[in-house]
């Protein structure tokens, strides 16, 4: 088992005949992934990576009966990709694209939430379970089967994760990329639920960064809800107060988001605390014996 | 991205939202001209700067003089312009160097009733831009928020409809807004939500927000940051935009396509992912070191980016080592060596260099930095690299 995706998903790419798209697509096939076909408005009957290409993912769906996609579309166009993708009924939408408007992401969350798709991203590197099934533009070979669901807000830092937990022999279930923006489709928590219910996931490591409140929140659930061992990095420590984060930003979260705010509040939940960037795979394995 | 003030205001005028009648000044002459269009009476003069504190901000070697002040004739409004223009002014959003003004606004004074406070950000747990109205305007709103909360009202809305009628007539019955500034209050809210929303604002803040003598709410300052990810769709917004304000390095970095800010410790990194470049900076401090910046060069680093890089890293005098911290994915450890290797010979690095690679292709790529002939100190770990290149300052 794993969450959101696992060797039998077929998946779609959005904007297959883009650049980006396209390298990916291949990044994606050569990994094992179930690539079924993609999407580009105009582009309908050609083939990319010798996969079909639809004008429009409800054409691509009764086709191929995909249930997952991967959005390269560019910004002004990411929503309209989304709502298209959650208009065709696919399950698991992962929106890669950089630079989305923020305010274009409101009305698309608010439909996602009512929906029962879930949407990863954007601005995001993807989903990946293990040797069955890469949706995204991470490496695919750092990583290995095993036990331990990651979760995080960034992209790179994830893959130093990943690496430190391989190299101690600790593979993982699925990696989700939350994504960097104001805006995502889903949130720790909604992982959280996932991993705590997943027979594959044995424990949980997280990534997370300055601003906002979603790791204070996920401390309160991990909390009440989550027995499985937890262990967590926060970036960002020594980011001086005001510069990346607008103040009136600070104002809605009630002074809350710095580092030490956020790695206090989950100790305070049991969670195991890597100090430093170097120690989350150790963490993670101190996690582990403790419990 | 930000915009002064008098160019906010211009953006709220043309959506129908009051603000006072202002006219920009580059010289003392103008200033004296201004006031004398606008009718002669009590005017203000204020300091275009894109930083916040003004009022009680003062001009560098000139204590006496603010960065806001009251004039009640020609002679007055030439000679404040005149200590203002060309000067740095101090405020608390400034550091102690200061911003240089190179234009005042000469506004219309107006009859002041009460002062209160109003923003509009995203509020990110919600998922929804919030509009926030607080009686306590003309003050520091961070003051109010951290030490009586309960005093910031509230109301989320949809950014296709703007907030609703019932909205605004909640936030007035809890300000003691009453009789007729209720009708002024609705088309001031709702017009400045819809400015919000059209213009993708990341933050818009009119503090203080006046109600005038005769019941009109009056915007008499304007704060205006955008949504750089929304500024395609925007182009005049983006002719708003003044260089001057900017840090040069942070300017020119994000030319080049790369993430940059300046801090004031003296180890600079280069790193892949703004995730993995704050946690560099954050185990450079561990180990009891100071980063001089953040930058993040993206995914896909080629020897161009990485050239620049460096040249804007070295151009930063306090930095005394730098540490290249790159985690190769889609980007081979080979390429990232390569273009280290040739972006440290083109530029004249005259400081320590230690590299930590970690990913595709490393062993070739660390092959690759030590055949160079070039004095690099490979990182071997993350921990390592950052015991290595904070030794090389101590």
């Amino acid at each position: 088992m794993s969450i959101l995706i696992n060797k039998d998903t077929k998946v779609i790419c959005q904007g297959i005949t883009g650049r980006v798209g396209g390298f990916h697509t291949k990044g994606c096939l050569e990994y094992g992934t179930k690539m079924v076909g993609g999407v580009t408005p105009g582009k309908g009957g050609q083939q990319v990576e010798g996969l079909p290409v639809w004008d429009t993912v409800e054409e691509a769906v009764a086709a191929t009966g995909c249930e997952a996609t991967m959005i390269f579309v560019p910004p002004a166009g990411t929503a309209d990709a989304i709502l298209e993708a959650l208009d065709a009924k696919i399950k698991v939408i992962i929106a890669i694209t950089e630079g989305v408007p923020v305010l274009d992401m409101v009305p698309v969350y608010e439909k996602v939430r009512a929906s029962d798709s879930v949407l990863i991203g954007p601005n995001c590197p993807g989903v990946i379970t293990p040797e069955e099934c890469k949706i995204g533009i991470m490496p695919g070979y750092i990583h290995k089967k095993g036990p331990v669901g990651v979760m995080s807000r960034s992209g790179t830092l994830t893959y130093e994760a990943v690496w430190q937990l391989t190299s101690l022999g600790l593979g993982q279930s699925t990696c989700v990329g939350l994504g960097g923006d104001p805006i995502v489709g889903t949130s720790f928590i909604d992982l959280l639920k996932m991993f705590q219910a997943d027979g594959a996931t044995e424990a949980i490591m997280m990534m997370g960064e300055i601003g906002g409140t979603a790791e204070e929140e996920a401390a309160e659930f991990i909390k009440a809800n989550v027995d499985k061992p937890v262990a967590a990095f926060i970036a960002g420590r020594t980011a001086p107060p005001g510069k990346r984060m607008g103040h009136a930003g600070a104002i809605i979260s009630g002074g809350k988001g710095t580092a030490d705010e956020k790695f206090a509040a989950l100790r305070a939940a049991g969670v195991e605390i890597a100090e430093s960037p170097a120690d989350m795979g150790t963490a993670l394995k101190r996690a582990i014996e403790k419990k | 991205m930000k915009i002064h003030e008098y160019q906010a205001k211009q953006l709220l005028r043309d959506a129908g939202v009051a603000v006072p009648r202002n006219i920009v000044a580059k010289t003392p002459e103008e200033a004296a001209k201004a006031y004398e269009e606008l009718g002669g009476k009590i005017a203000v003069v204020k300091a275009q700067i894109h930083a916040g504190g003004r009022g009680k901000g003062t001009v560098k070697d000139n204590a006496d003089q603010r960065g806001v002040q009251l004039v009640k004739s020609a002679d007055e409004a030439k000679a404040v312009a005149a200590a203002l223009l060309g000067k740095e002014l101090v405020t608390i959003q400034t550091g102690p160097e200061g911003k240089l003004v190179s234009q005042v606004l000469v506004e219309e004074g107006c009859d002041i009733a009460r002062e209160l406070y109003m923003g509009i950000v995203l509020d990110r747990a919600a998922a929804k831009p919030v509009l926030m109205m607080s009686s306590e305007g003309g003050t520091e709103i961070e003051e109010v928020a951290a030490h009586s909360p309960e005093l910031i009202l509230k109301e989320h809305f949809d950014p296709s409809r703007g907030p609703d009628a019932f909205q605004v007539r909640k936030l007035c019955k809890k300000l003691g807004i009453e009789g007729a500034t209720i009708k002024s209050a609705y088309k001031f809210i709702q017009g400045l939500c819809k400015v919000y929303v059209d213009t993708d604002c990341s933050l818009l803040e009119i503090n203080p927000l006046v109600i005038t003598g005769s019941g009109d709410m009056i915007a008499l300052d304007c704060k205006m940051n955008f949504d750089t990810n929304g500024l395609f769709r925007h182009p005049k917004i983006v002719e708003l935009r003044d260089l001057s304000e900017e840090e040069p390095a942070e300017v020119k970095a994000a030319d080049t396509g790369l993430s940059y800010v300046k801090l004031e410790g003296n180890i600079g990194c280069l790193v892949n992912g703004a995730g993995l470049a704050m946690a560099t900076m954050d185990i450079i401090k561990l180990h009891g070191g100071e980063p001089s910046n953040f930058l993040d060069v993206g995914g896909g680093a080629n020897v161009d980016q990485v050239t620049e890089a460096f040249r804007i890293l070295l151009a930063d005098k306090n930095v005394k080592a730098v540490l290249v911290n790159i985690f190769g994915g889609i980007m081979r450890c080979t390429t990232i060596a390569t273009a280290v290797v040739e972006a440290y010979k083109s530029v004249g690095f005259n400081v320590p260099l230690v590299v930590r690679l970690e990913g595709t292709e490393v062993e070739q790529g660390r092959k690759i930095l030590s055949e160079s002939g070039i004095p690099i100190i490979i990182g071997d770990g993350l921990t390592d690299a950052a015991k290595k290149v904070v030794a090389s300052v101590a």
